[in-house]
């Protein structure tokens, strides 16, 4: 198909999507006039129910816990897809990079990134451990706690070799961090099944309201989101910097 | 004033489906995928305020003071994660292929190939 051939049916596809859209749009209630119900009865019993004082957290992991198993498990077969896709094919081997030309030297890190980098690394793993274990009180949770834990590795990578990175990152341990963390949020959820309740029913004790030990499950919840999701990107990003650096073909 | 916010996500929205329909790089496609799905993100957040409203969160607020829906809040979570993998899943989709068929253009890739 030529490109104007495939414009020009794009042009009519997008034309009448567009004046769906559109009409759509015109019937829902106007900006800032908020037209559903669930947001007022979940900011209302929220916190009388589960302690918790962050109302997003206790609908992500209490409320929707359910779908937010079916989430987790996107992201668990997604990490695993990447890691199968970029396997070392039956044409290829794995060796350091070695630069062709003996003449031509590549440029190493500049000394204002190693130190900016090894300055952050610290502050990237407690904020990181911060955002998850207060997701239930304030803003944040696994899932962003985890994509911060992620930073620290890739700023080892920044500031050091390869080859550093690769040993400080177990891939055994980061295998097992992911399962464990998946694993953990069904078995939070089993817990439940086990005591004669529902499938991830928050009955644990819920404590104060507003402290880090509160909301029953749900810090439980997301520490164990926090340990899939930082692991989880961790190994996309190894599976892809293996490819770029040591996987060749013949 | 109304609908204005709610044309952001459209025009997100057909944007990004303009750069996949004329994309000539795998990856500029991928990206393109990104921003119609940030589509999503906007509309959603945009169903769920209330003028005037804060952040579903009582911490530092008193309970009971206005607050926008957290429920669509709480989709768009889920959504920003899903969007995040599935985009690494199709980077190394085309990984594979540009080491087969040596190219990043849609168009140069035949049926059955690569």
């Amino acid at each position: 198909m030529s490109v104007r051939t495939r414009l020009a049916l794009f042009g009519v596809g997008a034309a009448a999507a567009l004046a769906l859209v559109v009409w759509g749009l015109s019937g829902i209630p106007g900006f800032g006039h908020y037209g559903g119900s669930y947001g007022y009865v979940l900011n209302r019993v929220a916190l009388p129910e589960r302690h918790a004082t962050n109302v997003v957290a206790s609908v992500v992991f209490d409320y929707r816990g359910f779908d937010t198993v079916g989430e987790e498990f996107i992201l668990f077969v997604s990490v695993m897809a990447v890691s199968l896709l970029l396997r070392i094919q039956r044409d290829e081997r794995e060796r350091p990079p070695r630069d062709r030309a003996a003449e031509r030297t590549l440029a190493g890190t500049s000394d204002a990134v190693r130190v900016a980098g090894v300055g952050l690394i610290g502050p990237a793993v407690l904020i990181g451990l911060y955002i998850v274990a207060h997701g239930h009180t304030t803003p944040g949770g696994g899932f962003q706690g985890g994509a911060i834990l992620a930073a620290a590795p890739m700023l080892i990578y920044l500031v050091g070799r390869y080859l550093t990175f690769r040993r400080l990152n177990p891939i055994h341990a980061l295998d097992v961090g992911e399962g464990a963390g998946a694993g953990g949020f069904v078995v939070v959820g089993l817990i439940g099944l086990v005591a004669g309740i529902a499938f991830l029913d928050n009955i644990w004790p819920k404590g104060q309201p507003g402290s880090v030990f509160s909301a029953g499950t749900l810090p439980v919840l997301n520490v164990s989101v926090g340990l899939e999701v930082g692991a989880g990107l961790v190994l996309i990003l190894f599976e892809f910097l293996e490819q770029t650096l040591m996987v060749r073909g013949r | 004033m109304r609908t204005l916010p709610f044309l952001l996500a459209a025009w997100l929205l057909f944007v990004g489906l303009y750069g996949i329909a004329t994309s000539r790089n795998f990856v500029h496609l991928i990206m393109c995928l990104s921003v119609v799905q940030s589509s999503t993100y906007v509309l959603l957040l945009e169903v769920g305020y209330r003028a005037g409203g804060t952040a579903p969160i009582f911490k530092d607020v008193p309970p009971g003071t206005r607050a926008v829906d957290p429920v669509v809040q709480a989709l768009t979570l889920t959504d920003v994660v899903v969007g995040v993998t599935v985009t690494a899943l199709l980077l190394a989709l085309v990984l594979q292929s540009h080491k087969r068929s040596g190219t990043l253009n849609p168009d140069e890739l035949r049926p059955l190939e690569g």
